[in-house]
């Protein structure tokens, strides 16, 4: 089996030393770079499954990198930053970053997060059932089953868990659903997404209080897992 | 006294007022007093306002006061001119007490304002000591740890048990997530100090919110976490990453501070136009004269272990009332420290109606 390329694209020597070790031990293949230069041109000559940016470049500011990579790279980019603030995390996730994680961030954690974000470039996105979990969504059939019992859902809840669903492990901003599912002009209307995230919850988490399938993203949006 | 409390122009007015009023009062009882006694209670004027007011309307007040005694009071009357030579001297006196009067009240305030400011730059230098002290303590223990344990397991560990090696293991991360909210701490008391930091309103699920804290506290097993969720709890608009640090310092704050099995108890409910959170325990309590004090910054309770900056509670303090809200730390009626949160919040009760 081809092992699956990472490009890491971060100014700092430790954390650079830290991710290849990690990375290596679990079987991807590791590229460095040190500066945005340098990870624009590596991206460019040899484009990875997956790249992983720090947002603090000596250089240039990884918004910017993103935003150069995404004029024409599609796969993959998490973003590592010391910069926890939410504006910070819409701004990268609005930029088209897959992911965001801050440091310091659990080796499992980024493991699980980079596992699910090279599913998503190899799974196509045109299959009519989606699996996760216990949860089965048929998109042909608009049939959600939990365990293989059938669930009822409002047409606003199954778009929703449609939308969220077909966006496995990455984080959808609430600006973005509400878009997306409400249309223009709802943007802020974020009481009216919580009221359905609550009821989803309700009928798909085995214990609604600890969800294990939509993860919330404090000040940002939600994830689905 | 304060001359800071009044304006400039305030100053010229007040004082000029009250010469023209004392003139007026002196005006009525000349004829019983004589103007000797005149001159001394408009002196008494001049020295009113040298207490209070700077240097220039006092001189101008000592001047005006002056004139006046000498137009109004000293014959002939409604004139300037003055015919007795102790009347002349009288004059003169008078003047020159009303002026020194003046200069000397000013210069004993700016030596007060001097002293006070030596006083303050002082307290900025102890508080500026206080924080160093705390920071390398609460900095360098966990670093301690961390460079300790890597020691050990370089070096000994052929000799360690697998026991001792995940023990060690388990200390450094247990270190790193210390320095970590350390650091998190300095972050937010300096954008708490610099004013850095805007609200990030927007409806929030407090229920889901305290749920998913606890999450984050479920590897704790010394101390035993209640939460009963009110039904039916509207959303409400606040920032929620915020609220988050202010409940997570709070209950960081119980666990350093009561015995193992304490239980930490969460309320959260609408009370008034107000989202109410509630954190109580049942371990020893605040002592009562430290009541008033634990939110301020550096506090430390005295006599306790170690483990905190002495930053957690004036940052909650800091953060409550950045969304124009209260908290009061109290000791529950039988045993145990109680804080109330209350922050006024839009709530929304969309929630409960069902939908479609």
């Amino acid at each position: 089996m081809n092992k699956a390329e990472i490009l890491i694209i971060d100014d700092e020597p430790q954390i650079r030393k830290l991710l290849e070790i990690n990375l290596e031990s679990n079987d991807y293949k590791v590229w460095q770079a040190s500066t945005a230069k340098e990870g624009i041109l590596l991206a460019a000559n040899h484009p990875p499954e997956l790249i992983l940016l720090d947002i603090g470049l000596p250089d240039k500011s990884g918004h910017e990198v993103l935003k150069e990579l995404r004029t024409w790279y599609n796969q993959s980019i998490i973003i590592l930053s010391v910069l926890n603030n939410e504006a910070d995390i819409v701004l990268a996730l609005d930029n088209g970053a897959t992911d965001y994680l801050t440091k310091p961030f659990r080796t499992a954690e980024l493991l699980a997060r980079i596992r699910s974000a090279i599913r998503r470039n190899s799974t196509p996105n045109n299959s009519s059932i989606i699996v996760c979990g216990d949860l089965e969504i048929d998109l042909t059939a608009r049939i959600i089953k939990k365990s293989n019992e059938i669930l009822k859902l409002t047409s606003t809840e199954y778009q929703l868990l449609v939308m969220l669903a077909k966006n496995e492990g990455r984080v959808l901003t609430h600006q973005y659903i509400l878009k997306e599912i409400w249309g223009v002009g709802y943007q802020t209307e974020t009481q009216y997404l919580r009221v359905f995230i609550g009821t989803l919850r309700k009928k798909i988490e085995n214990n609604p209080n600890q969800p294990s399938h939509i993860i919330t993203e404090s000040g940002v949006g939600y994830r689905f897992v | 006294m304060n001359t800071r409390k009044y304006s400039k122009p305030k100053q010229y007015l007040i004082s000029i007022a009250l010469i023209l009023f004392t003139t007026l009062l002196c005006f009525f009882i000349k004829n019983t007093v004589g103007y000797k006694i005149i001159a001394l209670i408009l002196l008494m004027a001049v020295s009113i306002t040298a207490m209070l007011f700077e240097i220039l309307p006092v001189l101008i007040s000592a001047i005006l006061s002056g004139l006046i005694l000498n137009y109004f009071f000293i014959q002939p009357y409604f004139s300037f001119k003055i015919d007795n030579e102790e009347d002349i001297l009288l004059f003169i006196v008078y003047l020159l007490i009303a002026l020194v009067n003046a200069v000397l009240t000013s210069q004993i305030r700016k030596e007060e304002s001097k002293a006070r400011d030596k006083e303050e730059k002082e307290n900025t230098i102890k508080l500026y000591n206080i924080l160093l002290n705390s920071l390398s303590h609460e900095l360098r223990t966990p670093i301690s740890a961390i460079i300790g344990a890597v020691d050990t397991l370089k070096e000994y560990k052929d000799k360690l048990s697998q026991h001792n090696q995940i023990e060690l293991l388990d200390q450094i991360e247990l270190a790193s997530i210390r320095l970590n909210r350390q650091v998190e701490n300095l972050l937010n008391m300096s954008r708490l100090e610099t004013g850095f930091f805007k609200l990030n309103l927007d409806w929030c699920d407090t229920n889901e919110l305290i749920f998913s804290i606890l999450q984050k506290f479920s590897l704790i097993k010394t101390h035993v976490f209640q939460f009963e969720p009110v039904e039916n709890l509207p959303y409400f608009k606040y920032d929620r990453g915020l609220m988050e640090q202010v409940l997570e310092n709070i209950i960081h704050n119980a666990l350093n501070y009561t015995p193992p099995n304490t239980v930490i108890k969460i309320e959260a409910l609408h009370a008034a136009e107000k989202l109410k959170i509630v954190i109580s325990d049942n371990g020893n309590g605040i002592p009562s004269n430290e009541l008033h004090t634990v939110f301020e910054k550096f506090y430390r309770l005295p006599n306790t272990k170690t483990g905190g900056s002495g930053l957690g509670l004036s940052i909650v303090k800091g953060f409550v009332e950045a969304h124009h809200g209260s908290i009061i730390a109290e000791n529950n009626p039988t045993t145990g420290a109680k804080f109330t949160i209350e922050v006024p919040a839009e709530a929304s009760y969309l929630n409960n109606l069902t939908n479609e």
